[in-house]
């Protein structure tokens, strides 16, 4: 039933602003600049725009950006929940709003001062203790000072090098990766600015095992995508890259970022939903995949995936690592734009752009004879991921 | 008390009886006032409302005595009307106050009245420091309690009334800090975790249980995801178990919190894991595995929290 889906919605625009450590202007400006470039990009008119989607998260009520680029009737909008981990929702709710007719042309927006306004890396501090849900959850772990989102994925982390022996050097090959990409990509912040295992390895502790330079950046920019039906889309100027599939996904005993109570802690379960979802929707496997997008706010989760989304066995993606084969050169390289660790933490979205560019082949680390992307999304919450490709 | 301390004090008392004013009350004695005063405190006096028995025993409307300072009060902006003097009486308590006692209180007020004030009289008032005492130590802190008394007049100057305002000037005692008490982030607390943090402040570790299949959970929540009953209980737990996962957290740094900070995920012997945090160890010599056992911190704001140790020590 899903397989209908499979290309039948194209990404046709890409806008994005500047990252940076301090925008200097607002987030509704930086959402409206990605928004406006992301239409020019695919030649449409603003005033054709009948759907937006974002994050939960995101601070730009839909009514001001549809307001700001002069929309005229708004049909379709919606919001995914979970932080990073709605990285790829939008895309799914574009791609069946469009294929069911509801909208025809669909902006996917993140807009965030994420560095300069707020800093998700100082954790829960300072919340009234109300009773509300979502606040006496993180009274299982505030009180404890497990207050920020490194250290609660630092216990799940722990537990999986204690199970399959991965060291922090295996996440360390990870973030020198990265960074190695993100040297060569001039819109990273860390352009020319790559690291070596040992600068990983000597960067203080932020909540152990997790170092400093296992943890991404805290950004501040914008992204913004442009979706169209597979029909419209072989009207307009870019050459179309087509949605092959897209997913969410929550697991069994499921929480934001503490699910230490499930039978394991050592996968990611979620991930796995979503991958056999996306390999069923797409027709694809792991090998049909030239390189990926691993979501990246912190290491660890990147080898998690890798096995999660069938690159590697349980337990052995420490081996794909030590091989390099994510690196550059690699079988699979894994974010080449700089992941959020070397380019930006525009929390996923820039992600999937540079999956966007990999297929056009307009990516500055271009990978040769890239038929199709994986983008996955933040993990250790409810989750989501897309498979992107040429025609 | 040094001989430092008692030149200030004869600086501050040398101001006793110097006499400060003349202020002037903006409004004339007017009806809407009293009566706006009169709803405001709850009287209802007919002689201060109905406009014909003041009339009969005084020859016109006349205000409560209780309100003789509402009349030369300053307005909101601080400012008394054009011609009021605006020396300062309150220099004393600014000695006092440079003296090293910055916080004061009113501590009471006794009015006398010559007569009733009658509508249409605009009346004025000056000042005096009558009194400052000794060092006085009180429940509050040691300080001075500082006189003032206020004359207040007719526009024949004529004395209608007087009241004495006392104050306390002082400093709090050096409160001891409650560092043994550390302040943590609280929980929120909901019906359905109540009983977890009551628990833990009569030192027992409780976990939810499901009434109907018996089955422990945690953390707790409305309905069993095993056999969705609604309807459970707690039980005391044998607050004994294993490090599952651990994280020694370095940042960000919380106050109150240890740094760096050890905290354990520990599958209790019962099944459930909680999450608390790990003392009498070595944060770089944890093991997964090893067995521990709850104690309880106490924490500011009336909150205890489990922190689990090794069995047998470090």
């Amino acid at each position: 039933m899903t397989q209908q889906l499979n290309g039948q919605v194209a990404i046709v625009g890409l806008g994005a602003t500047e990252f940076s450590k301090d925008s200097g202007r607002s987030e509704i400006r930086l959402a409206t600049e990605a928004v406006l470039a992301a239409l020019a990009d695919a030649g449409i008119d603003p005033t054709e725009v009948d759907g937006l989607s974002t994050f939960a998260v995101d601070n730009n009520p839909e009514r001001e950006v549809f307001r700001q680029i002069g929309g005229k009737e708004l049909k379709f909008f919606s919001r995914i929940p979970e932080g990073g981990g709605a990285a790829c929702g939008p895309f799914l709710h574009a791609m069946m709003a469009i294929a069911t007719g509801v909208a025809n042309v669909v902006v996917v927006y993140r807009a965030m001062n994420e560095r300069s306004w707020y800093r998700f890396g100082a954790g829960m501090q300072g919340k009234a203790p109300d009773p509300f849900f979502e606040t006496t959850n993180f009274g299982w772990y505030i009180p404890h000072g497990l207050v920020s989102p490194a250290s609660w994925v630092a216990m799940s982390a722990r537990r999986y090098m204690h199970e399959y022996g991965a060291v922090s050097e295996d996440f360390g090959r990870v973030a020198v990766a990265a960074r190695d990409f993100a040297a060569t990509n001039p819109a990273a912040f860390f352009y020319g600015k790559p690291i070596t295992l040992e600068e990983h390895q000597a960067s203080r502790w932020i909540a152990e095992p997790l170092h400093l330079l296992d943890c991404c950046q805290e950004s501040d920019g914008a992204v913004a995508m442009v979706l169209v039906s597979r029909e419209y889309a072989k009207k307009l100027k870019q050459t179309p890259v087509f949605l092959k599939a897209a997913a969410q996904g929550t697991a069994h005993d499921q929480q934001m970022m503490t699910s230490y109570y499930r039978p394991s802690i050592s996968g990611l379960p979620e991930a796995g939903l979503v991958a056999r979802q996306l390999w069923q929707m797409s027709g694809l496997s792991p090998k049909d995949i030239q390189t990926a997008v691993i979501y990246d706010h912190f290491t660890p989760f990147v080898l998690t995936q890798l096995e999660e989304y069938g690159f590697a066995g349980r337990g052995e993606a420490k081996y794909f690592v030590r091989e390099g084969r994510h690196a550059r050169g690699g079988d699979l390289p894994v974010n080449t734009h700089g992941g959020q660790l070397g380019e930006a933490y525009i929390h996923g979205v820039n992600g999937v752009a540079e999956a966007v560019r990999q297929v056009r082949g307009s990516a500055v680390n271009q990978v040769s004879g890239v038929r199709n992307v994986l983008v996955t999304a933040g993990t250790g919450v409810p989750t989501s991921g897309l498979i992107v490709g040429a025609d | 008390m040094s001989e430092q301390n008692l030149s200030w004090l004869d600086e501050a008392r040398a101001l006793i009886g110097h006499e400060y004013g003349k202020v002037y009350a903006w409004d004339a004695v007017n009806q809407p006032m009293v009566r706006q005063w009169c709803e405001a405190m709850g009287v209802d006096n007919a002689l201060y409302l109905d406009g014909v028995s003041a009339k009969a025993r005084f020859g016109a409307n006349v205000a409560p005595p209780t309100m003789l300072q509402v009349w030369v009060l300053a307005g909101l902006n601080g400012r008394f009307p054009e011609g009021s003097a605006t020396d300062n009486p309150y220099e004393v308590l600014q000695i006092i106050e440079r003296n090293g006692y910055p916080s004061v209180v009113a501590v009471n007020s006794e009015q006398s009245y010559r007569r009733y004030l009658k509508e249409g009289e605009k009346i004025a008032f000056t000042s005096q420091i009558e009194s400052v005492s000794e060092e006085k130590t009180t429940g509050l802190g040691t300080g001075f309690f500082v006189t003032q008394l206020l004359n207040f007049y007719d526009e024949a100057d004529a004395l209608v009334g007087q009241m004495r305002f006392r104050l306390f000037k002082f400093r709090a005692p050096e409160r001891a800090r409650p560092a043994d008490k550390p302040r943590r982030p609280l929980p929120g607390i909901s019906d359905e975790n109540r009983f977890f943090w009551d628990g833990l402040k009569d030192r027992k570790l409780k976990i939810q249980r499901c009434t109907a299949c018996n089955t422990l959970r945690h953390p707790p929540g409305p309905a069993c995801p095993d056999c969705h009953s609604l309807a459970s209980d707690s039980v005391e737990v044998s607050g004994r178990g294993r490090i599952y996962s651990y994280s020694v957290v370095h940042h960000p740094t919380l106050p109150g919190v240890p740094q760096p900070n050890p905290v354990g995920l520990i599958e209790l012997t019962e099944g459930v894991r909680v999450v608390a945090g790990l003392v009498d160890v070595d944060p770089a010599h944890i093991e997964i595995g090893r067995e521990v056992e709850v104690d309880y911190l106490e924490c500011a704001d009336e909150l205890v929290i489990p922190v689990f140790r090794p069995v047998g020590g470090a």
